[in-house]
């Protein structure tokens, strides 16, 4: 059998990221790639981390405005002053996946591998957790960070960490 | 002029979460699960958002105003206190439990996935529960100078 080269391997990995992002059955003929990879997929990451920035920079630059998420969902339900920047923001949120459809590109349904009651409590959790602390993964995550706020990193970091915490146990304790 | 570049600014930063793959549940929590098989692509993502914003905001700064109004308005606060070390702990537990933050729960509700709908209709409801606890703490008779704090984001 032909040893793939390093940029057909590559591009086989590319192929497997957009799979992995469009929700696909990986290809079979690649299970060494499944299994290799740990469904890492730096070139979309990167892309996609890139349209973010931008999308960070250019409120800033455009509106003089913060692109913190929880920040702007929280502006639609509190009587923030009449901006109605906010709910043009999410507008767009909401379009990206409906027009990239347009284009071909179908998003996967999401599965929230949790019950209803849990769903739900994350959710809250979340909301109430963002409000309180100030910001989420985009406000303290990518704002905060390029800022070189150090409340923003440890906010970040404290977060992240719950997370991984609240993970490892989930799928890796005693229940799990 | 100013909703339009939100509007399109938000565009390009859910493309950006659907190019990445991370509006999937599944991914993120592929990133937070440090034991299994871990999958680094949030970290990625992020650095090269944090990148790009960096570049950003550096014009930004040396543009000394924007485009379309009168001011920056740069977050002010730089204290790491109790509410926020409180708030990001609450945080992380419910995005370890859904593997979803506000950002990707918005671009997931074009699905209209029944889970993604009671996700965020709970995340809204915690928002509020949020705004009324802290508004029966600044009113009440012995408040100790409480204010409600600036949001960073």
């Amino acid at each position: 059998m032909l040893t793939p080269t390093p940029l057909a391997k590559v591009f086989a990995r590319f192929r497997v990221s957009w799979a992995v992002a469009e929700g696909c059955d990986l290809p079979a003929t690649q299970p060494h790639l499944v299994n290799s990879m740990h469904n890492f997929t730096p070139l979309s990451a990167a892309i996609g981390g890139t349209l973010v920035g931008l999308a960070v920079a250019l409120l800033m630059l455009t509106t003089g405005r913060i692109a913190g998420i929880s920040g702007i969902v929280h502006g639609l339900i509190s009587n923030a002053g009449g901006k109605s920047w906010r709910p043009a923001f999410v507008a767009g949120l909401v379009l990206a996946p409906l027009i990239a459809k347009l284009v071909g590109f179908t998003m996967p349904m999401p599965q929230i591998p949790a019950s209803w009651v849990v769903t739900a409590g994350a959710g809250l959790l979340v909301g109430f957790g963002t409000r309180l602390g100030g910001g989420c993964t985009s406000g303290h995550g990518v704002c905060g960070i390029a800022r070189l706020s150090l409340r923003s990193i440890a906010a970040t970091l404290i977060f992240m960490g719950t997370a991984m915490v609240v993970v490892a146990i989930v799928r890796h304790g005693p229940a799990g | 002029m100013q909703l339009l570049a939100s509007l399109l600014c938000g565009f390009v930063f859910g493309c950006g979460l659907l190019v990445s793959g991370m509006v999937s549940p599944t991914k993120v929590l592929g990133f937070l699960d440090v034991l299994g098989d871990w999958d680094p692509s949030l970290a990625v993502v992020m650095a090269a958002a944090v990148t790009v914003t960096r570049a950003g905001f550096e014009i930004a700064r040396r543009r000394g105003r924007p485009f379309l109004t009168k001011k920056y308005e740069w977050p002010t606060k730089t204290r790491i206190d109790a509410p926020l070390a409180f708030g990001a702990v609450v945080f992380g537990l419910g995005w370890g439990l859904a593997g979803l933050c506000p950002g990707p729960a918005v671009v997931n509700l074009a699905t209209r996935s029944p889970q993604v709908l009671v996700f965020v209709a709970a995340m809204l409801t915690g928002m509020a529960l949020h705004d009324l606890w802290r508004r029966g703490r600044t009113s009440a008779p012995h408040a100790r100078g409480v204010t409600p704090a600036k949001a960073d984001g």
